[in-house]
């Protein structure tokens, strides 16, 4: 009997729960759109697989052996020659601000090198990936017999492979830096978001807009202490990366803050936007969870960002952490600036205004 | 003219299909306490949000101290208080510090904050407990700093949103005292309640029912313009009675009050105490049946009455 009464106490809970969880549309919806959504998504985009990665090529020899050389590279699929520079200097630019992911030099003595069966040119690649420099890393295994006229030469290695900037080829060194977007996106857009919300649950907020305060000066004081955590938490991370796991500070302190103002701006502003469309402190964290899932696996930081299929790329570029990804493994590990990932940057500036925009918009100083 | 704080006229808001405020006109003179009387979503809280500018107006228009709303929506807020039904302010922060946070919103300056914040926890008897977090207050001091906040910056016209609803009766005499304070140095104060012996101490008021304005005026002039009589009848087996009587057209409302039965009757009725013997001659005979002065409570009923019907 008691049991009975006990089954039925569980029933009426869970019965409520199920009729508050459909009344909740926004948690209902996220129930049915997390799986739906970042399931289809990840699917078809996460691929460890990639081919066609980018390359600058310096040809010192322009002949029809080196032609024949950058053939059989295309051929195996692992790269593909997307710049032509005329010296090592400029390809290494390039490979520095994460243009390419490696530089094929071919010497001008390639046709000597190849008869005396010495080493016949090199690949360098940027070694701050570590999931993209092995896969082209496979280009050192290329046998010197295929090319055309050398099938019964017998000697060294085609090509001959170094690393830049990792040649340890440590995972840390590559995550470390990018896992401080991961932190930032999860801490700061769900700070923001709350912030807010519960300031209008706790119905301060109704308070407040019945004084003098406009909506940015609101959102201007709210935003600011979490700028300053955000650089705390940057600073914890490089430091304890630099001590604890060696990664190494290639780039200037200056440029690394500069970066994550923009990200952190960009972060922030997300934040608010998300605090303009959940009504609940629950609410607004599951739709941090929405927007933390493709950042963590969609923005490079744990798969090649080369490998998704361009729709998903395109996607990509809209969230914030892939530009502060490229910014800070730039930065960070090759020594890169701001100034020469400009794209990356002007895409943080872009979004922050955008979104600043649109939560402005959207935070309207009544209660309708 | 120039002595009306709040002029509103055919005010309509809509929550979607629902009519939540329905074409009140209002007249509200300067230095007065005027109540808003009126059930729980019958608009009062719509009503006074519209007229500080929280809400859109669907139709009609406002003028609150001579600025138009929605247009001086921005400008009326530094001439305005509003304490909100429930406490909005920070419970996570002590009373001074929730109080030094609204002076900064107001702009107050700098160098008469702390003074001002001084006068305000002693006209409010906060001031030895000023260091403790407002989450930890007692209802009744809960609602002395919601009131200090919402008078920091000496506010013309004052908006309290049911502030008495979590308080005791004591606590309310005193904010009752404090209000008339107030009104006494030239605030206007615009107070939404349900309870009756709360109206009674306003100016004037108007009662709101299903959105609708169903009358306005000084409580005493309210009781006295009501068209019904009034009428206590004592005795044994009430209930029934109030049954009875509850079926007749002309009874209006019937209630029973402790040992009597409170019954409102048309004043189409002439001589009612007879009339109402004769509806019921068997129950009625021999109890003591007497015309009172009616009620704020009674005007409130007969007022509502066709919403409840």
């Amino acid at each position: 009997m008691a049991i009975m009464q006990s089954f039925q106490r569980i029933y009426a809970i869970l019965l409520k729960e199920f009729l508050q969880l459909s009344r909740d549309r926004i948690t209902f919806g996220m129930v049915v759109m997390i799986p739906l959504i970042q399931l289809l998504l990840f699917g078809y985009a996460i691929n460890t697989d990639v081919r066609h990665l980018p390359v600058a090529l310096v040809d010192y020899s322009n002949s029809s052996i080196s032609r024949n050389m950058v053939a059989v590279i295309e051929a195996s699929q692992i790269a593909k020659i997307t710049r032509r520079e005329t010296t090592i200097q400029q390809a290494e630019a390039a490979l520095n601000n994460g243009l390419v992911k490696a530089i094929v030099v071919i010497p001008k003595d390639v046709e000597k090198r190849l008869q005396d069966g010495m080493v016949a040119s090199q690949v360098i690649i940027d070694g701050s990936d570590t999931m993209t420099s092995s896969l082209i890393a496979r280009i050192g295994s290329i046998p010197r017999q295929i090319i055309q006229g050398y099938s019964n030469v017998a000697g060294n290695k085609l090509f001959e492979v170094s690393f830049f900037y990792n040649p340890e080829k440590r995972t840390a060194v590559n995550i470390i830096p990018a896992l401080a977007g991961i932190i930032l996106t999860m801490t700061l857009i769900m700070f923001t978001a709350i912030a807010l919300v519960r300031e209008r649950e706790h119905g301060n907020m109704e308070l407040l807009i019945t004084t003098p305060v406009l909506s940015i000066e609101i959102m201007i004081g709210k935003i600011i202490p979490y700028i300053i955590a955000g650089l705390v938490q940057v600073t914890i991370i490089l430091t304890l990366g630099y001590f604890i796991f060696d990664v190494p500070i290639n780039g200037s302190v200056v440029q690394i803050f500069f970066a994550t103002l923009l990200f952190i701006a960009a972060s922030l502003t997300l934040g608010l936007i998300i605090s303009t469309a959940a009504v609940t402190q629950m609410q607004a964290m599951q739709m941090t969870v929405f927007v933390l899932l493709p950042s963590i696996l969609l923005s490079g930081f744990m798969f090649p960002f080369e490998g998704m299929p361009k729709p998903f790329q395109w996607l990509a570029e809209v969230l914030p952490a892939t530009h502060y990804m490229r910014l800070m493994r730039g930065i960070v590990l090759r020594g890169s600036e701001v100034a020469y990932m400009l794209k990356d940057a002007i895409s943080l500036l872009l979004f922050s205004i955008l979104g600043m925009l649109l939560a402005a918009y959207r935070f309207k100083k009544t209660l309708d | 003219m120039n002595d009306l704080a709040i002029k509103a006229k055919g005010v309509t808001h809509k929550f979607g299909d629902f009519t939540a405020v329905d074409q009140v006109d209002l007249s509200i003179p300067k230095q007065k306490i005027y109540g808003f009387l009126g059930p729980n979503g019958s608009g009062k809280s719509t009503m006074m949000r519209m007229l500080t500018g929280l809400l859109s107006i669907t139709a009609g228009s406002i003028e609150v101290l001579g600025m138009q709303l929605p247009k001086d929506a921005e400008a009326l807020r530094l001439r305005i208080g509003y304490m909100t039904q429930k406490f909005s302010l920070y419970d996570d922060l002590t009373i001074y510090e929730n109080l030094n946070f609204m002076a900064k919103i107001y702009n107050i300056p700098k160098n008469n904050i702390h003074k001002r914040i001084q006068s305000q926890l002693n006209t409010y008897a906060l001031d030895r407990c000023y260091k403790q977090l407002a989450g930890s207050l007692s209802g009744g001091q809960r609602q002395r700093l919601a009131l200090a906040a919402a008078t920091l910056h000496q506010p013309e016209l004052l908006f309290l949103d049911e502030p008495t609803s979590a308080v005791d009766p004591e606590n309310r005499r005193n904010f009752w005292e404090t209000l008339f304070d107030l009104c006494d140095q030239g605030t206007t104060i615009l107070v939404s309640t349900h309870y009756m012996d709360e109206a009674e101490r306003c100016h004037a008021l108007a009662i709101l029912e299903a959105g609708k304005k169903r009358a306005d005026g000084s409580p005493k002039q309210l009781m006295t313009d009501m068209s019904a009589h009034t009428i206590e009848i004592d005795g044994s087996n009430l209930r029934e009675i109030s049954k009875k009587l509850g079926l007749l057209p002309d009874v209006l409302s019937v209630a029973q009050q402790g040992a009597y039965l409170r019954v409102l009757v048309s004043n189409k009725i002439k001589n009612v105490e007879q009339w109402l013997q004769q509806q019921q001659p068997e129950l009625l005979r021999g109890r003591n049946i007497n015309v009172v002065r009616p009620s704020l409570e009674d005007v409130f009923v007969y007022s509502t009455k066709e919403g409840r019907q």
